[in-house]
């Protein structure tokens, strides 16, 4: 299927106009720069290391206002000669001298030009900015002790490189508004406040909601929601990662941890078929909050807030932490190896077809194909997930609300839509024909599925794979307690079809296993040892078996994951960045 | 350069025969002994029964606490400072918000618990040193084994 | 075999090394504990005394609670050492020092007026004495050795390693510089050793019998040089500072004992200490007379006692001034340890071959000499 595709990309590519290059001097040495390219980028570019120069306000992703100024750099261009005399004579290498201009420029807002020089350092770029950050602290709290961006604040990395070390502002701080609510999910501190109207440019450009805006201005300017509104859309949250100090502060994350206690772990999000790619930041394996990362074929730069909260899932009251058997109509504890066993043993009484199996579409690749086989060693005919829909939003939000509804597609519904066995195992239930069935990860009461507490009671087995207590595990004879998606390591495809990573970064509590390991144990016992003991030999020989996955590897996938299956579906979000990039708005 | 060669001591024959130097170093601590003996020189303190506690110095670092100001108000507003600087990681502080009708509501922050594994502490004093409120000081107890009370 | 060899022997075994050694290891720790802290301007263990009272006695219970702690502690053995030989290593150093003692000779013979023949005060009458001492005090190494190799981990290791260096170097020196002490009295029994230096004058000190001759003062200088190699060379065999390399903490923890815990720990304390004793006790005994009293006193109180119901009396007294120079001695060791920092073994291994084998080497030509043309 790639084939064709790949074709017109390239057939693009060639349509496209050549970038034109441009010779730029970048602190002293010479670089080769698309032209149009800013000054900030082409710096980025230069180093290499990701680093650039220092800036508040700038955003690759927004618009570029320059109202920092933190970016300040020295520019150069060649002489133009006086009227009559000679142009100066290009070197050896054919670049022009530099005659460097008195003044600094922003670098976020310029563009490059031929021969042009850059300076990132120097006596009157490091006096500059010790300038705009002595401004800038001028009114600043002294709230670094009780901020929840210290440790990941520009402000204080920035003054430890440029600022003073004291004040010399002797009046009186100006005071403004304090913890104020501007939104359901956010909370403003105006004193904190630069002044770099990311968060407004977020919300307008980005959210299409403008809702924020600098009021009262002079020194008294104070972000503030416009009346009657607030910053409510389900994009908000990006507004507190953009905020580059701690004037905007989460109500979820607000007071919970340091940021410099937190293990960051690359990720992917499960709360829509989106896949965002997150970073899980826990401390000793407690999840505390989810963060964006950047991916410009998948999320850009953002994720949504509905996608952040997920995380709250592992806080269930009722978590299953053990495995458990029934006996006597009691659950008792168990190991994991001897619930296998007695698990499998009662499973081989079974004839083909008497057992169905209902997994799920957030069960990763790898969960999902041993499904499959565990399916083929049971001679289970019935197997399929149980779909969800929702609304789509036109940004980042998608309609399928499972994280891996392709995966199962590929791995194991086949040619049947995902959700359709569902009525026939619900029938074959009822008429007796069915009867056992491995719940995995899913709730069997389920509307979706139909089937109610009297049905599974009336079910010869029953097994349960999953991590919170409910109706299915309640009335299930072996109970294993599995993982959330935040806590275990795999692959998942999204709803574009990408093959994407996810880290784990949670640690599950008391026996929790990893799901792979359970049915992977399951599979062992029923049709004897398959020799896997770690998920990227699982991959591996996923990838020998399933012919779209040929030639992977669990690494080959890398931490931006890969396109793999041609789905029709786009994302509004990028869609529109294109747009705005089409139309100079950004870089 | 970073190198420095020092020139070894040219050592006299009685230096390398190194017996002159034995036994002087053992009539010095003869002379010790003697002078111990005699009860002239006594630097060991009986503990329970004498205590230096008149003599503490200023700087002594005994068992870290958390003060209150002026007001009466614990000074601390979980800042985790401390739980970052402690090098045996003793303290360990779940922060929370206060309460908006509280009469401190304008501090914002402050410590829901705040614990210092006295097992682990070393008395090092730099929780002391790096908290930004002045609101942990090592007292001067020294004896902190006991009983509940 | 004689029944009544067999009683005395056990009597001699109890009485020597259970009602003298022991007890003397276990207040020589606590004497050194307090020597050491008044050579340091401290006090030292002064509190333990008679239970739930207040009475102190100096300390004296500090070697009885110790003992105690040694044995209700738990007795921990790491997963990782090889288990056998870890076990026995405590014990292969405890009992070559125990077996030494056997040829010391303790006391003048003990004449008891309803035995006809006196008892002689050794355990093991033996004429090859001092070789005796030699050949089991070398096995002591064995069980420092497998103590560092069974532990499994680094630091025993490496003790291990410098004290079979250590010991085997030294050995050499020990045994070449009693050669002269040996060439002199011509005889290999310690007890007829000290019954001539009782008669004729301690080595080190010639002032009585027919000590004042010309050979004998002359003497003093390869029997002075042959005794400095012998107390240093005794210094490194029993691993005390200022060569106690293969335990030092600075480097190696505990060195081979590190991974030891409880009585097994103890045991190794009280081997070295043995060792020490026994180390000490041949330094009297060829020396410095062993139990003899010095300027011919020991006749003076043969013929006080000569009263046959009195007659036990001078072996009980030589008993006494046998324990006494031990105990002067042991004091040099400890005086020595809280003076002398610790060697580097380099210096410790040049030390032993480059000047103490050929000292004691030349020492014997000298000492060879005298005797010939003297
Ligand atoms: S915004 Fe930055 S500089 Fe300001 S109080 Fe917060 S951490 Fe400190
Ligand atoms: S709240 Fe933050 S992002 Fe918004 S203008 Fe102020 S500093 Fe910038
Ligand atoms: S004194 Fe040192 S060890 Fe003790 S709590 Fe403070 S920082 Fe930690
Ligand atoms: S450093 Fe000070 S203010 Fe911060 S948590 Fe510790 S005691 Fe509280
Ligand atoms: S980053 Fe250039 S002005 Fe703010």
């Amino acid at each position: 299927m790639p084939a064709p595709e790949t074709a017109t990309a390239e057939a693009a590519e060639e349509e496209k106009p050549a970038v034109e290059m441009v010779d730029v001097q970048i602190d002293g040495a010479w670089h080769q720069v698309p032209k149009g390219t800013r000054m900030i980028e082409a710096v980025r570019m230069a180093r290499g290391d990701g680093s650039t120069v220092p800036h508040y306000c700038y955003h690759p992703k927004l618009t570029s206002p320059g109202n920092c100024r933190m970016c300040l750099v020295q520019m150069g261009m060649p002489p133009r000669p006086a009227p009559g005399a000679q142009a100066a004579a290009p070197d050896a290498d054919g670049h022009l001298p530099i005659s460097w201009m008195p003044r600094p420029v922003i670098a976020c807002a310029n563009t490059v030009a031929p021969n042009m020089g850059i300076r990132t350092d120097g006596e009157l770029v490091e006096e500059v900015r010790q300038g705009v950050m002595e401004f800038l602290l001028i009114n600043h709290p002294l709230d670094c002790p009780i901020c929840d961006q210290a440790g990941e604040c520009s402000l204080q990395e920035f003054s430890v490189e440029y600022g003073k070390g004291s004040s010399r502002f002797r009046e009186a701080k100006v005071k403004k508004p304090k913890n104020v609510d501007v939104g359901p999910r956010i909370r403003l501190d105006d004193e904190r406040c630069i002044m770099c109207s990311r968060c407004i440019r977020f919300s307008r450009e980005i959210a299409d909601e403008d809702v924020l805006g600098f009021v009262d201005r002079g020194s008294r300017t104070v972000l503030a929601t416009y009346p009657g509104k607030e910053l409510a859309h389900n994009y908000s949250l990006n507004t507190v990662d953009l905020c580059p100090v701690g004037a905007l502060t989460s109500n979820d994350f607000r007071f919970r941890q340091r940021v410099w206690f937190l293990k960051e772990t690359e990720s992917v999000c499960t709360g829509c078929g989106r896949g965002c790619n997150i970073q899980v930041e826990a401390r000793e394996g407690e999840v505390l909050r989810l963060t964006p990362r950047e991916n410009n074929d998948v999320n850009s730069s953002w994720m949504c807030d509905h996608g952040r909260m997920t995380y709250h899932e592992l806080h269930v009251a009722d978590r299953l932490t053990d495995h458990m058997i029934k006996e006597g109509g009691r659950h008792q504890v168990a190991r994991r190896g001897e619930a296998v066993r007695y698990a499998a043993a009662l499973l081989k009484v079974f004839k083909p077809g008497e057992v169905a199996i209902v997994a799920s579409g957030r069960m990763t690749n790898e969960e999902l194909y041993l499904t499959r086989k565990l399916a083929a060693v049971l001679e289970a005919k019935l197997v399929d997930i149980i779909p969800r829909e929702a609304e789509a939003d036109d940004y980042l939000f998608a309609a399928d609300q499972n994280p891996n509804t392709q995966g199962a597609r590929l791995l194991l519904c086949g040619r049947s839509k995902p959700g359709n066995k569902l009525a026939k195992i619900r029938k074959g239930i009822a008429a007796g024909e069915i009867k056992a069935v491995l719940s995995l990860g899913e709730e069997l009461t389920d509307e979706r599925v139909g089937l109610a507490a009297e049905d599974l009671a009336g079910l010869s087995f029953l097994l349960h794979l999953g991590t919170v207590m409910g109706v299915t595990a309640e009335a299930a004879q072996v109970l294993f307690a599995g993982s959330f998606p935040m806590e275990k390591r795999g692959s998942m495809i999204n709803v574009t079809g990408r093959l994407q990573r996810l880290g784990g970064g949670g640690i599950a509590p008391g026996a929790c296993a990893d799901d792979w390991e359970v049915l992977r144990d399951l599979i062992a016992e029923l049709g004897g040892g398959n020799g896997i003991y770690l998920l990227e030999e699982l991959f591996s020989e996923m990838a020998r078996e399933v012919s779209k996955l040929k030639g992977l590897s669990l690494g080959k996938i890398g931490s931006q994951g890969m396109h793999l299956i041609d789905s029709k579906e786009c994302v509004p979000l990028l869609r529109k960045e294109a747009e705005r990039r089409a139309s100079g708005l950004i870089p | 350069m970073a190198t420095v060669t020092v020139q070894r001591p040219k050592l006299s024959l009685a230096e390398k025969l190194f017996l002159p130097g034995v036994l002087k170093g053992l009539a010095i601590t003869l002379g010790h002994a003697l002078r111990m003996l005699r009860g002239q020189k006594k630097v060991t303190m009986q503990y329970p029964e004498e205590r230096w506690d008149a003599n503490l110095p200023e700087h002594y670092r005994g068992a870290p606490a958390l003060v209150t100001d002026e007001h009466g108000r614990e000074r601390c507003v979980s800042c985790q400072l401390c739980e970052f600087i402690c090098p045996p990681r003793a303290i360990t502080i779940v922060p929370e918000e206060i309460p908006g009708d509280d009469q401190w509501a304008k501090v914002e922050k402050q410590p829901k618990a705040f614990e210092i594994d006295m097992i682990r502490c070393i008395y090092c004093g730099m929780c002391e040193e790096v908290c930004p409120e002045q609101a942990i000081f090592l007292r001067k107890d020294y004896a902190i084994t006991g009983t509940l009370p | 075999m004689d029944l009544g060899l067999i009683i005395s022997s056990a009597v001699k075994i109890i009485g020597f090394v259970f009602l003298m050694l022991m007890p003397m290891i276990a207040y020589i720790i606590w004497v050194e504990r307090r020597f050491l802290a008044i050579i340091q301007d401290r006090i030292g263990p002064n509190r333990v005394g008679i239970p739930w009272t207040n009475v102190g006695l100096f300390g004296l219970g500090q070697p009885i609670a110790d003992g105690l702690k040694s044995f209700l502690k738990e007795d921990f053995t790491p997963g990782h050492v090889n288990k056998f030989y870890y076990v026995i290593a405590p014990a292969l150093v405890m009992v070559p020092a125990l077996l030494t003692c056997a040829v010391l000779p303790f006391g003048r013979d003990l004449v008891l007026p309803f035995l006809d023949e006196p008892i002689r005060l050794v355990i093991a009458d033996l004429d090859i004495g001092p070789i005796w001492i030699f050949a089991i005090a070398s096995l002591g190494v064995y069980g420092i050795v497998l103590a560092g190799w069974a532990s499994n981990s680094k630091y025993p290791f490496l003790g291990g390693v410098r004290a079979t260096s250590q010991m085997i170097s030294y050995e050499i020196s020990l045994g070449l510089s009693i050669i002269p002490v040996l060439l002199l009295f011509q005889h290999l029994n310690l007890n007829d050793i000290v019954r001539y230096q009782s008669e004729h004058g301690w080595l080190l000190l010639p002032m009585w019998g027919d000590g004042w001759s010309v050979q004998r003062w002359l003497y003093l200088i390869p029997a002075g040089v042959a005794f400095i190699i012998f107390v240093v060379s005794m210094f490194a065999e029993t691993n005390r500072t200022p060569f106690d390399l293969p335990e030092c903490e600075t480097e190696l923890v505990a060195g081979y004992h590190t991974e030891y815990g409880s009585m097994k720990f103890a045991m190794f304390f009280m081997g070295e200490y043995a060792a020490m004793i026994i180390g000490s006790g041949l330094a009297v005994t060829l020396f410095l007379g062993g139990w003899s009293l010095p300027f011919g006193l020991d006749a003076l109180v043969l013929g006080v006692f000569s009263d046959t119901w009195f007659s036990w009396v001078p072996a009980l007294l030589s008993t006494g001034i046998f324990f006494l120079k031990i105990v002067c001695f042991m004091l040099f060791f400890i005086w020595v340890r809280g003076t002398l920092p610790r060697f580097r073994y380099d210096q410790l291994m040049k030390l032993g071959w480059i000047i103490f084998f050929e000292a004691a080497l030349a020492n014997i030509f000298i000492a060879a000499g005298i005797l010939m043309f003297a």
